[in-house]
């Protein structure tokens, strides 16, 4: 029963990676830009909840309320005003600057709020557990998670697939020039797109905050699943990236369960598992599970 | 009353320069053909109207206002519509959503879904197929349908036949009178120079960027239009 | 000008200076081991060994446009390849460092592999997961010290003043073949491949450039490159640690110094590398705002002069000290303009 639970406790973590890589794979979906700073951009989002809690007494649910409209405004901003121009650079720039944003953003975060881990109070809930059976239970809040973030998802995909909006997104991804004779501005596009990212990776950041206690320096292994979901997933496809999300949580949790069972090191199981089932899609189809558009 | 007039505009190709100084007048209402050979700078022409090429000199003002430096999305909202060259349709959007994004950037008008169906009925039973496997002739279809979501008030044509088999151009054409009458300007841009003089009210032909030629199309002879579009 | 005489070559008179000055300059280095101190030689080696990493990342990126920030892997392995040959298999070390570094460039081959099933920005974080794993999997290993680290006992065991001439002289390979091996690939067949791919990679191909095999090319000479750098570091530092070895900060430096040096050239690493021992001085007591300057410096050289400071110092000079690409010479003229793009692509 322990391998059930295991594998439903992998589940509800995929919940939480898919909401982590839903907006990596919306902005490459619509600008091919891959933002190295994303991990640590959901990290900045949780210090800034702490912030907020510490300074004005608020619950961390009410500095979620306050914070992810905020970074949605800071994604905007950023992509408006630094980002749009390095796409215009080449292939390099945008990776380069992403990535020297990210080194400044745990840098930072580890000046403004020393090496020490954080965590952010979700109340009673973050322990709370349904007891399913006499082997498994299922916690509230993992459970949240997950439902939060197939709503998102479902969200995201109407979103492009349904409104105004979305499809003057999926219009500038495919032409960029024919879609400025719409009338549509890339610039905006993109920024909005950028926006959205960095508010679901807000979203996703605070519960990882609230779920475990977090370091500044936690930015990058965040990417990484991130990333690990949306490749697993396939590109171009959203529900793919909560796929993906889940089968990199299983196979961490199922991972470290057969790394215990087994008796060899634990450190066999878990994050090492995961990148390993992440190395075999990659070996086996690179295009991963549910591929809508090419890798380019 | 003239809805567009450049005047002197020269442009770029990259390097190239592609117009030199050139001047031309549009009335409302009115429908005016371009030709010229390849190469000619006919796209870039269109290109500086519709703000997808910048103008280094002259100007272009339409309805009476200066709108050579104002970027082509801009212009969609003045009521300057372009069906590019070579289509450019959406390819993972569906015919319907691509004729709905034309409607990004709307003016008040009649144009609707239905209304491109009806004027164009080989795509109604193509609603949701997606752009990529459309043939040439529905592509070039959806262009224009697309284009005509947003009301424009002059709508632009690049080469509306190129590729095309003469079959399907000529059903394209007959598009032509119904957008006319609906009241909207146009301004085509053909190599076929039978099709353009039947459609157009007047015609200007472009040579190497410059205007070789222009007249109303009833009132020019085969040798003056074959001269000024070779040069010879 | 079809009566004057003309030649076609690479040298001006720039850079015929530029050879006597860095046949001078590795003259005078390689004697440092007789009159400098310990702490002399240290420093040196660290500059050295960055020196080799980052020509090895201009490699990547700044001419065949593989961004990769994995590099650490082949670091690492190049280290725990030493403690393997050296102390394992009783090699000597400095022997040990040159095979360890041939070893890792083997497996190299099916990590290529992989990382090249992505492309553009994934590539980038795929070699980075690369290089995670190569760190757990090693951090699991208890003969190689599991996450405590280890001590490189085949270098522990040398006598201090030979090991530090002897980390120092491999160490001067390192920077000094680094820059030769780019400047070599760069003046073959192979570079001109990489030029065009730089330019334009569908055009490329289409002309029947084996883009594949060029890229694969120079991620394992890039690998072969890290890892005896990573050698080298280790045998100097002698105690080895997996998060030490294999952490980002590598991939950190190396942009660094090639971003702000000028990126697509063989000069910008070499002032990139002086720039960043200037700014470690500067900057060493305010801890972690080093990074963050770092980092800021970085971001606002990519967005205001992405060629780096060398590309400001040709534009003012046209000086090229590593000769790639050839000149119209003509008699009886000083200088002319330079045919086909430079190094901004």
């Amino acid at each position: 029963m322990t391998w059930v639970n295991a594998v439903v406790q992998g589940i509800l973590l995929g919940g939480l990676y898919a909401l982590f890589a839903a907006g990596l794979s919306l902005v490459f979906g619509v600008m091919r830009l891959v933002n190295l700073a994303h991990g640590d951009l959901s990290i900045l989002a949780a210090f800034l909840v702490v912030a907020v809690v510490d300074a004005a007494g608020f619950s961390a649910w009410v500095g979620l309320v306050l914070i992810v409209p905020a970074m949605f405004a800071i994604g905007y901003l950023l992509q408006y005003t630094i980002l749009n121009r390095t796409l215009e650079s080449g292939e390099l720039a945008p990776l380069l600057v992403t990535f020297g944003i990210a080194i400044i953003l745990q840098n930072v975060l580890l000046e403004a709020f020393s090496a020490d881990s954080r965590g952010l109070d979700a109340g009673s809930i973050e322990t709370d557990s349904i007891r399913v059976t006499d082997q498994l239970a299922v916690g509230w809040f993992p459970l949240l998670t997950f439902v939060v973030s197939v709503l998102l998802l479902g969200g995201l995909q109407l979103l492009t697939s349904r409104t105004r909006v979305g499809r003057a997104m999926r219009a500038t991804a495919d032409d960029l020039r024919a879609a400025e004779l719409m009338g549509i501005d890339h610039r905006r596009i993109y920024a909005l797109a950028m926006g959205i990212a960095l508010g679901t990776v807000a979203l996703a950041g605070v519960f990882f905050g609230m779920r475990t206690t977090f370091f500044p320096s936690d930015g990058p292994v965040r990417l990484i699943f991130a990333f690990e979901a949306v490749i697993i997933g396939g590109l171009g496809s959203l529900w793919g990236t909560l796929v993906g999300g889940v089968v990199l949580g299983v196979a961490q949790t199922v991972g470290t369960q057969i790394a215990f069972s087994a008796g060899i090191s634990p450190g066999w199981g878990g994050v090492l598992a995961g990148h390993l089932v992440f190395l075999a899609v990659l070996a086996m189809r690179p295009t991963g599970l549910f591929a809508r558009t090419q890798t380019t | 009353m003239t809805l567009l007039r450049l005047d002197g505009v020269s442009s770029f190709y990259g390097d190239f320069q592609a117009l030199f100084g050139v001047s031309l007048e549009v009335e409302e209402g009115e429908t005016l053909a371009i030709i010229g050979a390849n190469g000619a700078g006919k796209s870039t022409l269109l290109g500086t109207i519709a703000g997808s090429v910048p103008v280094s000199s002259g100007s272009v003002v339409y309805a009476g206002q200066e709108v050579g430096r104002l970027r082509s999305h801009t212009r969609v909202e003045l009521g300057i519509s372009l069906v590019p060259e070579g289509r450019r349709i959406f390819p993972s959007l569906s015919v319907e959503e691509n004729l709905l994004v034309g409607s990004y950037r709307k003016r008040p008008g009649a144009w609707t879904v239905r209304r491109v169906f009806e004027l164009f009925p080989l795509l109604a039973p193509l609603a949701r197929r997606a752009g990529a496997k459309l043939s040439g002739g529905e592509q070039q279809a959806l262009a224009i349908g697309r284009a005509l979501m947003a009301n424009p008030r002059l709508l632009l044509l690049d080469e509306v036949s190129l590729g095309l088999a003469p079959v399907v151009v000529k059903q394209l054409y007959e598009a032509i009178p119904a957008i006319a009458g609906a009241g909207t300007t146009i301004v085509l841009v053909e190599q076929d120079i039978g099709q353009a003089i039947r459609a157009a009210d007047r015609v200007y032909c472009l040579l190497e960027g410059r205007i070789s030629l222009h007249g109303r199309s009833s009132e020019l002879s085969r040798e003056q239009i074959t001269t000024a579009y070779f040069g010879v | 000008m079809n009566e004057r005489d003309f030649s076609v070559g690479r040298m001006t008179r720039a850079s015929r200076a530029g050879l006597v000055i860095a046949l001078a300059a590795v003259a005078v280095l390689a004697v440092v081991p007789f009159w400098g101190t310990s702490g002399n030689l240290h420093t040196l080696i660290d500059a050295l060994t960055l020196l080799a990493l980052a020509q090895m990342w201009n490699l990547l990126a700044g001419y065949a446009g593989l961004v990769s920030i994995g590099q650490q892997a082949f670091i690492g392995l190049g280290a725990y390849g030493l403690v393997v040959l050296g102390d394992k298999a009783g090699l000597h070390p400095f022997l040990a460092v040159p095979i360890a570094a041939l070893a890792v460039t083997v497996i190299a081959v099916p990590t290529a592999g992989l990382a090249f099933r992505l492309r553009g920005g994934y590539f980038a974080i795929g070699t980075w997961v690369i290089a995670e794993v190569y760190r757990l999997v090693i951090s699991n290993i208890s003969e190689l010290g599991s996450g405590t680290g280890i001590t490189v006992g085949s270098a522990a065991e040398l006598e201090r003043g030979t090991r530090d001439k002897g980390a120092y002289w491999l160490a001067l390979c390192a920077g000094i073949g680094a820059v030769l091996v780019v400047y070599l690939i760069l003046r073959s067949r192979l570079g001109l491949a990489l030029t065009a791919i730089r330019d334009n990679e569908t055009g490329a191909q289409s002309l029947g450039v084996d883009v594949l095999r060029a890229k694969v090319i120079v991620y394992l000479v890039a690998a072969f490159g890290c890892a005896f750098a990573g050698a080298v570091v280790y045998l100097n530092l002698i105690r080895l640690q997996p998060d030490a070895a294999f952490t980002v900060n590598w991939t950190v430096y190396m942009i660094f110094i090639v971003v702000i040096g000028g990126i697509g050239t063989i000069e910008g690493p070499i002032l990139g590398t002086a720039v960043f021992f200037v700014m470690q001085e500067l900057l060493a007591d305010y801890g972690v705002w080093y990074l963050v300057a770092l980092g800021a410096v970085a971001v606002v050289v990519m967005l205001v002069a992405p060629g780096g400071l060398w590309s400001l110092v040709l534009r003012r000079f046209d000086l090229r000290l590593f000769p790639v690409q050839r000149r119209l010479r003509m008699e009886g003229v000083a200088r002319l303009p330079e045919l086909g793009p430079g190094p901004e692509g």
